[in-house]
């Protein structure tokens, strides 16, 4: 089967961050962010070494920097508000080329900015090195409901084959002579997404019937199962170790 | 220029991430009981292929304005065709996928965006559309402006999900007017698009399979045991 392993995000490799069980790596992600979004924002010199942190992991993940970089452009869907902050914020102000801006409000679009960026640069670390079926099988482990784990692996089985499909529809209208500019190409394409939804349903009663025929009871069987060792937990857990250490830095510096 | 709704980390304070987050896996928990008793044994292979529906929606864009353009969030879309926990939960697990394989939403942000989009969004979009009903079954166009008011509804409720969790634990230094009016005004505009895609869509679906819309079906009929040993 060829949908469903990989993701656009993920970096093929056998470092030891790659071989790490999904479930370490989604824990100590979380815990990454908390600890960044928990470092007071006055602390300027502690979020450069959360990212020397996160540095040191792409090292050992052998992921290049670049690699990162140029996709934690990602579109920030907040930049508006951190951009009206400064504009907006309650006084005092500062001059700055002309324009008086607020003092909090500069420090909260600071705040907004920097928490933000690190943290995309956390899921995409975490996206990198975690193929689709550990990421699924570390959710299990982690004690996420069978329901949603179930819902989630099919969903991530399917969802290339209905993009595709989204695809292939756009392309047929086009072949029709439907032009898709501006706002009237909204009711050929809603219209199409209406159709989309029917032949995904019907596949899925198909789906359904198929498993059925080749034993589904409701849950997935388990295929492997080899818990994670205690070491392996150390190792994942080292940099949070560190960044809970920096962001207590963070506290006292502030 | 691409609007999205999905929080980043660092919008909100530390603990009232975690706070929301909590919110988030007691609603799951919640919403992934009551999906069985909607879907019966289908469950699981169906509201994968629903959620799988949304994902790819979400990746279809639309045209705002000239070189702005959004995707449907599809809350209300979802919860008039499979009905508010299916949705919800199908909204939620998209929501926890672009976290953790799209870098798509921070990770800390989890909590507060699953409470907007998959919980507030779709319960309100529901509890609207749930109201117009009679109107919704009386003629396909009750039907097209439920679908666009209670996707009008939804989005801007996400919105004012998100001004309540800034008031509670916001990190910048914005006054809360600004906050409000900022995405208020902002969603009002972005769930109009919502709303006539909604509408559109949800009469695409009407027309050719109406059994399949959760709004337009008909209670269960009430199973009548008579005898004896049967508890009431």
């Amino acid at each position: 089967m060829g949908a469903g392993h990989a993701h656009p995000l993920y970096l093929p490799g056998v470092s030891p961050v790659h071989r790490l069980p999904a479930e370490v790596k989604v824990v100590a992600a979380l815990l990454l962010a908390i600890c960044v979004v928990a470092t007071p924002r006055e602390a300027f010199s502690v979020f450069a070494g959360h990212l020397v942190v996160l540095a040191v992991i792409w090292t050992a993940a052998r992921i290049p920097p670049l690699w990162i970089l140029r996709r934690s452009v990602i579109e920030l869907p907040f930049v508006v508000l951190a951009v009206l902050l400064p504009i907006t914020g309650p006084p005092p102000t500062i001059d700055w080329l002309g324009f008086a801006l607020s003092e909090p409000g500069l420090l909260g679009a600071w705040n907004i900015l920097v928490k933000g960026t690190l943290g995309v640069l956390i899921s995409l670390t975490l996206a990198a090195t975690t193929p689709l079926p550990d990421l699924l099988l570390g959710l299990q482990r982690l004690r996420a409901p069978a329901l949603v784990v179930t819902i989630a692996t099919l969903m991530l089985r399917y969802v290339d084959l209905i993009v595709a499909e989204a695809r292939r529809m756009r392309l047929a209208r086009l072949a029709r002579g439907h032009d898709p500019r501006f706002l009237w190409q909204t009711g050929a394409t809603a219209r199409g997404v209406g159709a989309l939804f029917l032949r995904t349903y019907e596949r899925g009663e198909r789906v359904h019937l198929a498993m059925l025929s080749r034993g589904f009871t409701g849950a997935m069987p388990r295929t492997v199962d080899d818990a994670p060792t205690r070491r392996q937990w150390a190792a994942g857990l080292t940099p949070v170790a560190a960044a809970v250490l920096l962001a207590a830095a963070g506290w006292n510096l502030a | 220029m691409h609007v999205a709704m999905h929080m980043s980390d660092g919008l909100v304070n530390a603990p009232t991430a975690l706070g929301f987050g909590l919110v988030a896996i007691l609603g799951l928990t919640v919403a992934a009981y009551q999906a069985r008793a909607d879907l019966d044994e289908r469950t699981a292979p169906m509201a994968g292929l629903v959620t799988a529906f949304v994902f790819a929606v979400q990746m279809i864009n639309f045209p705002i304005l000239p070189g702005a353009s959004g995707h449907l969030l599809g809350g209300a879309l979802v919860a008039i065709l499979v009905g508010p926990w299916v949705g919800s939960l199908c909204i939620a697990i998209v929501l926890v996928v672009q976290a953790l394989l799209f870098a798509d939403g921070g990770l800390t942000a989890l909590g507060t965006n699953i409470t907007n989009m998959a919980f507030v969004g779709v319960f309100t979009g529901y509890a609207v559309a749930r109201a117009m009903r009679p109107l919704a079954r009386r003629s396909r166009a009750g039907l097209l402006t439920t679908s666009f008011v209670a996707a009008l509804v939804n989005t801007v409720a996400a919105a004012l999900a998100f001004v309540v969790e800034y008031t509670i634990g916001g990190a910048g230094g914005a006054g809360l007017g600004t906050v409000f009016t900022l995405m208020v005004g902002l969603h009002v505009l972005i769930g109009i698009g919502e709303g006539v895609i909604t509408a559109a869509t949800v009469g695409a679906v009407a027309a050719a399979r109406p059994d399949l819309v959760y709004l337009l079906r008909e209670p269960a009929p009430v199973v009548r045991t008579t005898g004896e040993g049967v508890a009431p």
